[in-house]
């Protein structure tokens, strides 16, 4: 990372600080970069920043470097960060909120994130289908848009064999409010 | 005892053996579980990670279901039970997302459900009366349990201390089992990673793995069918990869409590394990 | 005729810069009964003094009043401004327009001055009815008591014997030297801490003007400056220490071994025991709940071998009456019991997880391993040695918001002492901050860091096992990526807390603690060692986290605060206290519940009834314990509590003042 000028990019990106506070909830500005969160995270080798990198970034305003990051996306929100953080920052909230906040902004994805995202979509998409998650429907989905038609045939098949997967979708009676629920939240986050 | 129960979208699928050995010893014990009508999916990780209020609304319509039975809800699952609890405590505490929300799922919810994991349930019962219906103690089963992430944090919806928790050992040991004190019980497994970044969760899951051997158990024991995939299905793949030689079961802590209180192992569903449980169970004299 | 002066301040530009002082100053001349109004830059420096003087005689002013900054702070001083102009020192009102002004309203300027301008009319209308009030005197009983016999209690012992007076030294533990004597080496020095410690211990022991009590604890304390009178539970020993000489045949023969608590359980002390060999007295006592003569009537072997007959089975705990006139708290601290806290470290199942203050038993040579540095699991030396700073200090989440202010210093010895005692071994040191702003201490930490101390900036995440060795997940922040270090032992710098049971002596004493439990000084910049109730004072870390440089400088200033209180042969009492109106007083002693000094006595005063002489209840009060708190004067239901300098005409003028102005604000508009 090039050197960054602290004076104008906090000032130009203050807005951006109190957001993240805000609708994390969370009080970023709290963390004084013990990096317990980094000591612990079980994902931090496969990220480009750590996550105690994430909340200093986040802290000077730097947005584009964050919501581009792939860090923001490899959190598994196992939490282990906020369980032992000293400052009792809810980090797996604040990745959650810059996940939320890159979709909006439209930000363009590469690499592992691309495809986590990708598979939140093609889960999310059966369960606004169905009701319920339809495992078989979302694995054939996510091979389609990645290219890679035969990825994971193997465990496919032995799912198969062990009687896992099931070849048709369960719905529930009332699927379809489903559908609803997340068009009505679309409308609403388009709004703001 | 009697609680609507969330057996979670994975119940016919990849975690059946969960949802069957569950509904099994719950009926062994006294547990009577009612089924949701019309339930639908949490959100599990997707929902959040994309907007913090589909998240919430997906657990919430269900919480709405469950208050309209006028019982505590209880989930397997521990993904359910983390994103329903948390959810649950959302709505109670914040009173614009509650209104925003039941706006969202038509549904109104009014906060008056406890949410609760089934390990909860099944330790509330107390050692006396599980002790009471032992028939088989888990005699020369020396196990690792691994609890994941999910139903111990955050703390406010946690089951036991993220730390160090206790309350599946103290169940094992309950009905017979040996339990070993190692430093990977709430390490994350990589979960929801797996479908599209599979190389981080094989990593991970082979870390595991690796200690609960070098604790010297013959099993492991779990209570969430994200992390009991990826230590169970992918135990073959980790030993093609890393030239391990891994052969250890993974059971839920449900399947071992039907086995000592008498449940046969195709009423548990034992059978449809990727890694062979028949001769970890043979042990059991 | 009443004429109110007023003077009002600038504080530099504290007040000045933010509210309009000069208009505050002439809105103040227009108000009722004043004569003369004037703003100055710095109203407590010498010529501010003056000019108050002056003004008092040229206007003939018989009232003053001070807008400036809190009477916490200068009321004292104007008081005696205005003593030197003549006046009666109490007819001065101060109102505070820097604290409840400019500080709290710096981004509102106008609202500062408006509301400067109306605390200034509401203390004119209360100065009007101010009237003079006069010191009382009480007697000084010239014996002071210091409690806790650390550093800190035997420093303010030996400088109040030495000035003189009689000192009493109560010490809870069978011998006096506290924490200090456990030390090895003192940063930044490095000198040997039992070689400057076990002097001072002596000459307690031997000092004509001391009485030491230890294996002894206060258990009351009633009484006021000047006056107190103390109950001390002396503990039973089962020793007598007049016959016994010291000689250690009987713990030499005892066959009764338990863990040291002086070598914090990692070494072994006898039944009948002196806890160190340079304790003082230097004479043993029988731990009662480890002798198997006394749980089981067995054993006896003491008694057997001590050649002059000192051993008492029967010895019981005595209960002692003293009265002084001033109290030294002392009473030091413990260490956080990070076993409990951090999980993520072992919760304390890791035997080569330690402390700070056990490693520094192990260093020591004296200590449970002669001074060598080894692994507790296997005794065998380690090579890589881990230290993790803050552990349960500057933790809100699982120990304590604040910094314990000597763990810098010491883990920067620590790790000087393994790179100096084991050839080739490498020391980690985890923190977040170096905080060494003592004198020479950051030049020590340098030190450290030239001699291969590696610094990492983070905390540790988790200690697991690994094999035999541990392994400590942290990351380094300056980096941006995580660390592993395999390490053979792990010294932890836990928090300082408070001694335990120091609450329950605040309680016994009558005083109060802050919020993390350790003692509350009367103000934190200028009565550093006074504790909020008068002639209690305070020294070392029973007040919060402090090293010994610190410690031994307020056994010294608590000690002065004794000596000066001494000096006088009486001592004025405050007279703004409460005063009771015994034809207005029903007796129902209400007040008596509510005062938190315990000043207020039931007194029958004659009465006639019908014509018959007849007596009645009144409530009295002791104007040496009365503190002029008001909760008495709030709670009086027939009004015959008055809080002089506070008295319900005074309040209410001020209150009055206020709402008529409003008044006719709102009907102007």
């Amino acid at each position: 990372m090039p050197a960054i000028n602290l004076t104008s990019n906090v000032k130009d990106n203050l807005d951006f600080i109190m957001h993240v506070s805000k609708e994390s909830g969370q009080p970023v500005q709290h963390c004084y970069q013990c990096g317990k969160c980094t000591a612990g995270c079980p994902v931090a080798f496969a990220m480009d920043y750590p996550p105690n990198r994430i909340i200093r970034m986040v802290q000077l305003g730097l947005k584009e470097h964050v919501l581009k990051s792939q860090a923001i996306w490899l959190c598994a929100y196992c939490s282990t960060c906020t369980s032992r953080c000293p400052r009792n920052v809810n980090l797996a909230r604040v990745m959650d909120c810059l996940r939320g906040m890159a979709r909006r902004e439209g930000i363009q994805l590469e690499g592992r994130a691309k495809k986590i995202a990708l598979f939140y979509d093609c889960f999310l998409d059966t369960v606004k289908r169905n009701g319920k998650l339809y495992e078989l429907g979302m694995m054939l989905n996510y091979n389609l848009k990645t290219g890679h038609f035969f990825k994971d045939a193997g465990t496919g098949l032995a799912m198969f064999t062990k009687g896992k997967i099931k070849l048709i979708p369960t719905k529930n009676e009332n699927y379809k409010d489903l559908a609803q629920i997340f068009e009505r939240i679309e409308e609403m986050e388009e709004k703001c | 005892m009697k609680y609507a129960y969330f057996p979670g979208c994975c119940d016919h699928t990849s975690a059946k053996e969960y949802d069957i050995s569950t509904r099994a010893v719950c009926k062994n014990l006294g547990i009577e579980l009612i089924d949701i009508p019309d339930w639908s999916c949490c959100g599990s990780t997707p929902g959040h990670s994309t907007s913090h209020l589909l998240g919430v609304a997906l657990s919430a319509r269900n919480l709405a279901l469950v208050e309209e039975m006028g019982l505590d809800c209880t989930a397997s699952c521990a993904a359910c039970y983390q994103r329903l609890a948390l959810a649950n405590m959302e709505m109670k505490n914040d009173m614009k997302l509650c209104e925003k929300i039941n706006c969202i799922t038509g549904k109104p919810y009014h906060g008056g459900v406890k949410v609760k994991s089934i390990v909860e349930v099944v330790a509330e019962l107390g050692p006396e009366q599980i002790t009471a219906r032992v028939l088989k103690p888990l005699e020369n089963l020396k196990m690792a349990v691994y609890y994941g992430c999910l139903m111990v944090r955050p703390k406010e919806i946690q089951v036991d201390d993220p730390e160090n928790p206790q309350i599946i050992d103290k169940l094992m040991r309950t009905v017979g089992g040996e339990v070993v004190d190692w430093s990977y019980k709430t390490e994350c497994c990589g979960g929801g990673l797996a479908i599209s970044n599979e190389d981080i969760v094989l990593r991970l899951t082979n870390k595991i793995l690796k200690e609960a051997v070098d604790a010297g158990v013959n099993c492991i024991v779990t209570a969430c069918p994200l992390c009991h995939f990826n230590l169970d299905m992918r135990q073959k793949k980790i030993n093609k990869i890393f030239g391990t030689n891994y052969h250890l079961p993974v059971f839920y802590f449900t399947q071992l409590i039907g086995l000592a209180t008498g449940l046969k192992p195709g009423e548990l569903s034992l059978e449809t394990h990727f890694v062979d449980t028949r001769e970890v169970i043979k042990l059991i004299a | 005729m009443i004429r109110v002066g007023v003077f009002v301040c600038w504080c530099g530009s504290n007040i000045g810069g933010i509210v309009d002082v000069p208009r505050v100053a002439k809105e103040a001349a227009r108000f009722p009964y004043v004569a003369h109004s004037m703003d100055y830059k710095y109203t407590c420096s010498e010529p501010g003094q003056k000019m108050i003087i002056e003004a008092i005689k040229k206007y003939k002013l018989n009232r003053v009043v001070i807008a400036s900054c809190s009477p916490r702070l200068h009321e004292p001083t104007f008081r005696k401004t205005i003593a030197r102009a003549g006046l009666n020192p109490y007819l001065l009102e101060m109102v505070n327009i820097r604290e409840q002004c400019s500080w709290v309203h710096a981004k509102e300027p106008d609202q500062a001055t408006a509301k400067a301008i109306d605390l200034v009319r509401m203390a004119v209308a209360k100065a009007i009815h101010l009237k003079p009030l006069y010191e009382g005197s009480i007697p000084v009983t010239k014996k002071a008591l210091v409690i806790g016999g650390g550093i800190a209690g035997i420093q303010a012992a030996l400088d109040i014997a030495d000035a003189g007076y009689r000192v009493i030294l109560v010490e809870r533990e069978p011998t006096i030297g506290g924490k200090m004597v456990m030390l090895d080496k003192t940063f930044p020095t490095l000198d040997c801490s039992a070689c400057i410690s076990t002097p001072k211990m002596v000459a307690v022991a031997q000092h004509p003007n001391i009485e030491l009590l230890t294996y002894a604890e206060v258990t009351g304390v009633t009484g006021f400056i000047g006056n107190f009178s103390v109950t001390v539970r002396q503990k039973a020993r089962y020793v007598d220490h007049s016959k016994c000489t010291g000689c250690g045949t009987c713990w030499g023969k005892c066959p009764q071994k338990v863990p040291s608590e002086f070598d914090l359980n990692m070494g072994t002390r006898k039944a009948i025991y002196i806890p160190f060999p340079q304790a003082v007295p230097n004479k043993p006592c029988i731990d009662a709940a480890s002798c198997r003569r006394i749980t089981e009537q067995k054993c006896g072997v003491c008694a057997k071998v001590c050649p002059v007959g000192a051993i008492n089975y029967e010895d019981r705990d005595k209960i002692l009456q003293l009265e002084v006139g001033a109290i030294v708290i002392a009473t030091g601290y413990d260490l956080f019991d990070w076993t409990t806290a951090y999980g993520e470290y072992g919760y304390g199942k890791f035997p080569d997880v330690i402390t700070g203050l056990q490693f520094e038993r192990m260093v020591n040579a004296s200590g449970p391993t002669g001074g060598k540095i080894v692994r507790p699991s296997d005794g065998k030396e380690p090579k890589n040695v881990v230290f993790i700073k803050c552990v349960g200090s500057r933790d809100e989440a699982k120990g304590k918001a604040y910094c314990s202010r000597v763990c810098c210093l010491y883990t920067a010895k620590h790790a000087h002492q393994v790179l100096e005692k084991i050839p080739g071994s490498q020391a980690f040191v985890f923190y977040m901050d170096v905080r060494a702003p003592g004198k020479a201490y950051e030049e020590f930490y340098q030190r450290t860091v030239d001699e291969g101390a590696r610094y990492i900036r983070g905390r540790v995440s988790k200690i697991c096992r690994q094999g035999d060795k541990l392994l400590v997940k942290g990351a380094d922040t300056l980096l941006g990526t995580q660390v592993e270090i395999e390490a053979d032992l792990v010294v932890l710098a836990t928090a300082m807390i408070p001694s335990r049971n120091s609450r329950q002596l605040a309680q016994v004493v009558g005083f109060s603690t802050d919020k993390d439990g350790f003692f509350q000084e009367a103000h934190p910049k200028l009565r550093p060692v006074e504790a909020g109730t008068a002639g209690i004072f305070l020294a070392g870390s029973c007040q919060g986290p402090k090293d010994i440089p610190d410690t031994v400088a307020q056994g010294g200033a608590a000690a002065v605060k004794v000596c000066a209180l001494f000096a006088k042969q009486e001592i004025a009492t405050d007279p703004m206290i409460a005063e009771v109106n015994e034809a207005l007083c029903t007796g129902c002693l209400n007040c008596r519940e509510v005062c938190p000094y315990k000043a207020i006595k039931r007194k029958t005063i004659p009465d006639k009834a019908r014509g018959q002489a007849a007596e009645r209840t009144v409530a009295r009060v002791n104007s040496s314990l009365c503190q002029g708190c008001g909760c008495c004067a709030s709670s009086c239901r027939s009004g015959a509590i008055n809080l002089n300098g506070f008295t319900d005409e005074q309040i209410m003028s001020a209150v009055k003042a206020s709402l008529q102005h409003q008044r006719l604000l709102t009907n102007r508009q």
